[in-house]
């Protein structure tokens, strides 16, 4: 199929459109569903594009940060901590390291004791604040430098924390990636469905037209034009429907967490204008493969 | 030729209908089909519309081999040729004069730039006060008279028609038989597929027309006994 014959097919032909006679119902069913195929489709777009910000986000954020402690004795905790901060400088790949001091210590630990806290009195570990750098470093090198060197040293690059809630984010995304492939499909098969009944209760206006010298573009051109207008329109209305859903959603809040986040950002507000775009081209191709093996049935 | 015929067999499953026939049309003839109802008068000419294609032998339409063209070759074709099919059939949604007027649509040529042409052949058919009323509403004589208009209104290098005058009376059926003969003194090939002699016989005085028999499957050139 060239562009020509694209062109061809969209191209509005008043008279090649009132042969065909009209079809009221399959055509305000095929605008509804295309309609709330597309209000669907908003809202998987949005999950799927909130939780892949989420997880871009868990990943790299976190990714970069390392905590190091060091359980040592009082006597030799300064001194271990002085060993490992200088061994940290000199390795590739980290940005940062700094150890906590003692009134940021007992700032952590005081939502659990309270602020009257006698950080010194207690066996408390140093803390030391890792940031990596682009690239980041060579994690398993570092344990085992660490444990040669400071023998009191745990490295926690928060792995273990981290990996299910970035999972679970990707998870999400891949959901609402297959949810719109899935409504992509079930428009193509509820078009083809609309398309195959509107041919078959035009087979004898068809047969008509095969017989005065109507070429087969010709007649599946009205077919393709009305199904594709029909969900074109249906589409836009679903978005336009499904934007204002998602817009009267509450703003992104540090409370809220991911629910809160649940939208469109900048430019993303845009990616929904493609649905009634690509919708009109699933049915357009529906369309066309429908009255395509129809048309080949008749003489 | 314009159509040709060489040993065409055709069969609809069972026994051959036709077989090991063979004719042909020469630019500017006339002919009559004929033979007992159910002998294959449709069958025959659907075979020269390509609307069936021959179990045997060769149908060729302006020197073309039908067996071989797609689709779109053969709605080329279709528009050179003009058929009147027995059963008449229009689209019931459209009013009868946009009926007529369904060859040029499809064909991309319009239908305002030949109204005048439309009105011409309306008239002549005697259909121009029906031009409105939907093909459900007319009578069978004045959809065969419709069939005969829209049939002839691409001016096609061959008409085939299928019992054009099954259904009008003598004096409609003289004037659908005088259309013919006028498009062939335009140079225009014509077949009549008819079962009715005295249409024949009444072709005879004005025009030199052939007459083509069906039986016992074959064709035969019918001679004085008509
Ligand atoms: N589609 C079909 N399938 C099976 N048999 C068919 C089909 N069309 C026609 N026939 C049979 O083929 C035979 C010839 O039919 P055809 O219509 O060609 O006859 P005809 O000469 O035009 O008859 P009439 O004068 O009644 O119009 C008939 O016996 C008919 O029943
Ligand atoms: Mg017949």
């Amino acid at each position: 199929m060239s562009n020509g014959t694209i062109r061809g097919l969209l191209l509005s032909d008043k008279q090649a459109d009132r042969v065909v006679p009209p079809t009221g119902f399959t055509a305000q069913l095929t605008v509804f569903v295309a309609g709330a195929m597309a209000f669907m489709a908003v809202f998987a777009l949005a999950l799927s594009l909130a939780s892949g910000r989420l997880a871009d986000r868990w990943s790299q954020e976190l990714a970069k940060a390392a905590t190091l402690r060091i359980n040592a004795p009082a006597e030799q905790r300064a001194a271990q901590t002085e060993t490992a901060l200088k061994l940290l400088r000199q390795t590739p790949g980290v940005a940062k390291a700094r150890a906590l001091s003692p009134e940021e210590q007992a700032a952590l630990l005081s939502p659990w004791f309270g602020p009257d806290l006698p950080i010194d009195a207690l066996p408390v570990p140093q803390l030391v604040e890792v940031t990596a750098g682009e690239p980041g470093y060579d994690i398993a090198g570092l344990r085992l430098r660490l444990s040669a060197e400071v023998p009191g040293a745990v490295l926690d690059d928060h792995t273990r924390w981290r990996e299910p809630l970035v999972d679970a984010a990707n998870g999400l995304r891949r959901l609402g990636l297959i949810a719109i492939l899935l409504i992509g499909g079930a428009t193509a098969a509820m078009i083809t469905l609309a398309a195959n009944a509107a041919l078959a209760a035009n087979a004898q206006v068809i047969e008509v037209l095969r017989l005065v010298g109507a070429k087969d573009g010709y007649i599946a051109g009205a077919f393709v034009r009305r199904f594709t207008l029909r969900t074109l329109i249906g589409a836009a209305v679903g978005v336009v429907f499904g934007m204002i859903g998602v817009m009267l959603l509450p703003a992104a809040s540090d409370e809220g967490g991911f629910l809160t986040g649940l939208g469109f950002r900048g430019i993303g507000w845009g990616l929904p204008l493609l649905i009634p775009v690509l919708g009109a081209g699933v049915a357009f191709a529906a369309t066309w493969a429908a009255a395509r093996r129809r048309l080949k049935e008749l003489s | 030729m314009l159509i040709e015929l060489e040993n065409v067999g055709y069969s609809y499953g069972g026994g051959e209908l036709l077989s090991d026939v063979s004719v042909s049309l020469a630019p500017g003839s006339f002919h009559f089909l004929t033979g007992p109802s159910g002998a294959g008068k449709t069958t025959l000419l659907k075979l020269c519309y390509g609307a069936l294609l021959p179990t045997a032998g060769r149908v060729q339409v302006f020197d073309r081999d039908m067996g071989a063209l797609d689709r779109d070759d053969l709605a080329m074709l279709r528009r050179r040729v003009g058929v009147v099919h027995q059963d008449c059939r229009f689209l019931d949604h459209l009013p009868l004069s946009e009926n007529i007027a369904l060859p040029l649509v499809v064909s991309g040529r319009g239908q305002r730039a030949e109204d005048d042409n439309l009105k011409e052949l309306m008239s002549w058919v005697g259909l121009s006060s029906r031009a409105e009323a939907l093909p459900p509403e007319l009578s069978g004589g004045e959809r065969q008279r419709a069939a005969l208009a829209r049939a002839v209104i691409m001016s096609p290098d061959v008409v085939l028609a299928d019992e054009p005058t099954g259904n009008v009376d003598w004096d409609m059926s003289q004037r659908l038989l005088h259309l013919l003969v006028e498009l062939n003194r335009m140079g225009k090939t014509v077949l009549i597929a008819t079962h009715d002699l005295s249409l024949i016989r009444a072709a005879k005085s004005q025009v030199q027309a052939r007459v083509l028999r069906i039986s016992n499957k074959g064709l035969q050139l019918a001679g004085a006994d008509l």
